[in-house]
C-alpha cells in the first residue's frame, strides 16, 4: 500500500512533520512580532509564500529544533498531545501576559500509519499561511509588551504519558482577567490545529 | 372558610398558573408575613401537602401560634417539608429554570419573603404535587459562571479536572537580556540630532505655506491629494474635490458626491493636466474635464471603493477595496480591459513606472506586486513587508528601482530591482510609512510618517542616509504630492492641514536655463511660495 504513495497523500508521520514545522515558524513569528526578542536576532526566511522572520540565536534554535519540536513530532505521531500553548511572561514578576493556544486534534479513529489520506499540500500550505498572517496581524490590537518578557511552551498531553526526564509538569499559566481572540485553523486531514490568543485585559 | 376550599379546588385544577392571582390572597400573605415570627413559620411557608390545612392556617394570622401543631398533624407533611422549603426559599435557592418567576422575587436577608406573590406559591405547590419526579434541570448559575470563566482562560472546564498533564521542557529559553521591546523603542524614539546629518545643502525645516483642509479624510488607504502638470493641486475634502491653483491661489470646487454617505476615495491627474480621474466610495471611476468642469465618463467595474489610481497613457489603472486592479481604456466604450487578481485585500498603492512598462501595486495583504506592462499575472511578488503597503514610488532616474514603504507594523522602506526581483536595500524608519516621493533634481526621496513624530523625512539615495526631518504636522502625514517643477512637496495630514515644503529647491547658480514650459511655471511658484 505504501508503494502507491503520492505527493498529496498524507501519512500520519508526514502530517506530524507538517504540524511541527508550522509550530517552528508560528512560534518564531510570535516571538518576532511581539518583540520578545530583539529584531537583530532574526533573519528572513521564505516559507508558505511569505517572508517569515526566524531566530538566529543558537540557544533558542537548540531549544526549538533539538529539544522541543522533535519531541512534539513524536507525540503528534502517537496522538498524545492535545494542546500547545505559547506563554509570554513578564521576566520580573513571572506574570503571564499572553497565551497563544493551539488546540491539536488528531482526526480519524485509526492511529495506524498505513492508509494515507488525500489533501493537496498546497491547500494545507495556504491554510497555514492564513494562520501565520493572522498572527502577524494581531500586533495591531494586542497590548504593547512594555516590560522584558520571556516565553515558554506548554504541552497538554494525556494523563498516562511517560514524559522523558527533561520534562516537568507545569501550571497552566492562566491569565486572570483576559480577553480571547480566536484565530483561523488548518488541518492536514490527520491533525487539525485551532489557534487562539488570550491576553491580559486592562481598561 | 368555604372559600378556602374553593380556592384549593382551583389550585388543583389549574393547569396554567402564570397569571397573577387576585389581590385577595396576596394581601393575606403580606399581612401574615408581617405578623408572624418564629420558626414555626418555616413549615407554613413551605408548601405542605395538605393545602386545606395550609390555607386554613394562613387565613387567620392571629392563630399562628398553633400553626406548627396543625402542620404536625399531617403525617406526610414532615417528610415533605424539608424538600419543598428548600425549593421555595429564595435565599438558599439553587436557581432553576423550573421556577421561572424566581427572578422576580426580591431577595431579602429574611427567609420569610413578605412580598412574594401568591402565584408563585401555588404554582410551586402544583408543580411539586404533579411533577415531583421530574428531573432537576442541569447547569446552575454558579456552574455556568464557572464554565464561562474557565473558557475565558482558554481552558475547557473538562480539561481542568486533571485529565491530562501539562508539560514543559525543563531548560527554558532565556529572555533576551537588557533588551527592550522594539515596539517600545518605536513609541519612544527620539529625534535625530543635527550631527547625524550630512550637510549638502540648505533645506528649510518649516513649511513655506500652510493651508487649512477641513474634513480631509483620515484614512490610511486612500489617496486624496495630487498635483497636476498645470500646477493645479487637487484635494479631496470629505465628499468634494477642490482644485487649488498654486500659481494664483484660486480655489474652485470641481464636484461633490450626491449621497450623504458617499465620499471621494482617490484622485489622480492625467499626465496632460487637462483631465482628472476620481475614484469614489461607490466603486465608480469618474473622468472629469477641467476646462469645462464636466464629467466625461463614469466607469463602474469594481465592487467596492476605488482607493488608488494610476495613469499610463490612455490606460487608467484602478485599485479597489475588493482586492482587484482594473485597467480601463478610457478611449473606448467598453473600458474595462483587464483585471489583475494578485491581491487578496484592498489595493491602496498603485503606480506605473515612468516609462510605462511596469505597474507596481501595494496592498493591505502586505504584498507588493510588480506587473510587466499589461500582463495580468505579477512578474514579481514581494512578501517582505509585514504590514500594509501604501507608499509606492518608482525612481525617476533608474527605471528599474522601486521604493515601497510599509505600515505601522513594518516601518521599513524597501528598494527593489525590478530587473531581477531582488531587494536592493531596506531601512527601518521607526514609524509607519504613508507615502514616498522621489526628488527630480537630487538623488533623494522624501517619505511621510505617522506616530510618533508625524514628520516628513528626506533620505539620500542610494546610501539611505538621513538628510532632514520636516516637522510641523500634528497627526500622521497621509498624503504627499510633488509640484510639477519638482521643487515643492505638498503634504496632507490627518490634522486637516496641507503644508507646502520647499525641500528640493534648486540652487539658483546651478539652475539650468528654462527649456520647457514647466520651468516657467516653476519660477512662478517660487515667487509665490518662498518666504524672503
Amino acid at each position: 500500500m505504501t508503494s502507491t504513495k503520492q505527493l498529496n497523500k498524507i501519512t500520519l508521520k508526514g502530517s506530524a512533520a507538517i504540524v511541527s514545522e508550522f509550530f517552528f515558524y508560528g512560534i518564531n513569528n510570535i516571538l518576532y512580532q511581539r518583540g520578545v526578542y530583539p529584531p537583530e536576532m532574526f533573519k528572513q526566511e521564505k516559507k508558505y509564500g511569505l517572508t517569515i522572520l526566524t531566530t538566529t540565536d543558537p540557544s533558542l534554535l537548540t531549544y526549538l529544533n533539538d529539544n522541543v519540536l522533535p519531541q512534539l513530532t513524536e507525540w503528534l505521531e502517537r496522538g498524545v498531545v492535545k494542546r500547545l500553548v505559547v506563554v509570554i511572561r513578564e521576566c520580573e514578576t513571572n506574570e503571564t501576559l499572553e497565551r497563544w493556544q493551539f488546540e491539536i486534534e488528531c482526526m480519524g479513529d485509526d492511529k495506524e500509519n498505513s492508509n494515507p489520506r488525500e489533501k493537496d499540500i498546497n491547500v494545507i500550505n495556504a491554510e497555514i499561511k492564513a494562520v501565520i498572517r493572522q498572527i502577524t496581524a494581531t500586533v495591531t490590537f494586542l497590548p504593547l509588551l512594555e516590560v522584558p518578557c520571556s516565553f515558554d511552551l506548554l504541552f497538554y498531553t494525556n494523563q498516562d504519558l511517560e514524559a522523558p526526564e527533561q520534562w516537568e509538569d507545569s501550571s497552566a499559566c492562566l491569565i486572570a482577567n483576559s480577553e480571547q481572540v480566536k484565530l483561523r485553523s488548518f488541518s492536514t486531514s490527520r491533525h487539525k490545529v485551532d489557534g487562539a490568543v488570550s491576553y491580559k485585559f486592562s481598561m | 372558610m368555604s372559600s378556602q376550599f374553593d380556592f384549593e379546588n382551583e389550585v388543583n385544577s389549574l393547569m396554567r398558573l402564570d397569571k397573577p392571582l387576585q389581590a385577595g390572597p396576596t394581601a393575606r400573605w403580606q399581612r401574615k408575613a408581617n405578623d408572624i415570627s418564629g420558626c414555626g413559620n418555616l413549615s407554613l411557608h413551605s408548601k405542605s401537602l395538605n393545602v386545606s390545612q395550609h390555607l386554613s392556617v394562613n387565613y387567620s394570622p392571629s392563630k399562628n401560634r398553633s400553626m406548627s401543631q396543625s402542620v404536625n398533624k399531617t403525617p406526610s407533611s414532615k417528610t415533605r417539608t424539608p424538600n419543598s422549603s428548600k425549593n421555595r426559599t429564595p435565599g438558599k435557592l439553587k436557581p432553576s429554570s423550573k421556577n421561572t418567576s424566581l427572578n422576580r422575587t426580591p431577595r431579602h436577608g429574611d427567609r420569610f419573603i413578605p412580598s412574594r406573590q401568591a402565584t408563585n406559591f401555588e404554582l410551586g405547590n402544583y408543580r411539586i404535587l404533579s411533577e415531583n419526579d421530574e428531573p432537576a434541570p442541569t447547569g446552575s448559575l454558579a456552574e455556568e459562571d464557572y464554565k464561562r470563566r474557565m473558557s475565558e482562560n482558554l481552558q475547557r472546564a473538562s480539561g481542568v479536572g486533571g485529565e491530562g498533564r501539562i508539560l514543559a521542557f525543563k531548560a527554558r529559553p532565556a529572555a533576551a537580556e537588557g533588551y527592550h521591546n522594539n515596539t517600545k523603542v518605536l513609541y519612544s524614539s527620539s529625534k535625530k540630532s543635527v550631527s547625524d546629518r550630512k550637510k549638502t545643502r540648505h533645506i528649510p525645516t518649516t513649511a513655506s505655506r500652510i493651508l487649512d483642509a477641513p474634513d480631509l479624510g483620515n484614512d490610511f488607504y486612500l489617496n486624496l491629494l495630487d498635483w497636476s502638470s498645470n500646477n493645479l493641486l487637487a484635494v479631496v475634502l470629505a465628499r468634494s474635490v477642490y482644485l487649488w491653483d498654486a500659481s494664483s491661489g484660486d480655489i474652485t470646487m470641481l464636484m461633490t458626491m450626491e449621497g450623504e454617505e458617499e465620499y471621494v476615495s482617490s484622485v489622480k491627474w492625467m499626465p496632460d493636466g487637462e483631465h482628472i480621474a476620481i475614484g469614489t466610495s461607490e466603486a465608480q471611476v469618474q473622468l472629469w474635464d477641467i476646462a469645462s468642469s464636466k464629467r466625461m465618463r463614469n466607469m463602474k467595474s469594481h465592487a467596492a471603493r476605488v482607493s488608488s489610481l494610476s495613469w499610463n497613457d490612455y490606460i487608467l489603472s484602478s485599485g479597489s477595496l475588493d482586492g482587484f486592479v482594473h485597467h480601463h481604456d478610457v478611449r473606448v466604450s467598453d473600458h474595462h480591459v483587464a483585471t489583475l487578481t494578485g491581491h487578496s485585500q484592498e489595493v491602496c498603492g498603485l503606480e506605473w513606472s515612468k516609462d510605462g512598462r511596469h505597474l507596481a501595486s501595494g496592498s493591505n495583504d502586505n504584498i507588493v506586486n510588480v506587473y510587466s506592462s499589461m500582463e495580468t499575472k505579477p512578474m514579481y511578488s514581494f512578501t517582505d513587508h509585514q504590514s500594509a503597503v501604501k507608499a509606492i514610488a518608482w525612481c525617476p532616474w533608474q527605471s528599474n528601482v522601486l521604493a515601497s514603504g510599509g505600515g505601522s507594523a513594518d516601518r521599513h522602506i524597501r528598494f527593489w530591482n525590478t530587473h531581477n526581483g531582488s531587494c536592493i536595500k531596506s531601512v527601518d524608519t521607526k514609524s509607519q510609512v504613508c507615502a514616498i516621493r522621489w526628488s527630480k533634481h537630487y538623488k533623494e526621496l522624501v517619505s511621510s510618517h505617522g506616530y510618533a513624530h508625524n514628520q516628513l523625512t528626506i533620505w539620500s539615495y542610494p546610501s539611505m542616509d538621513w538628510v532632514q526631518d520636516l516637522m510641523g504636522h500634528t497627526s500622521r502625514v497621509l498624503y504627499l504630492a510633488m509640484s510639477p517643477d519638482g521643487q515643492t512637496v505638498c503634504s496632507g495630514a490627518a490634522d486637516e492641514s496641507l503644508r507646502l515644503w520647499d525641500c528640493f529647491t534648486l540652487d539658483p547658480s546651478h539652475k539650468k536655463k528654462p527649456k520647457s514650459l514647466s520651468n516657467t511655471a516653476s519660477s512662478k511658484i517660487n515667487t509665490l511660495f518662498s518666504i524672503r
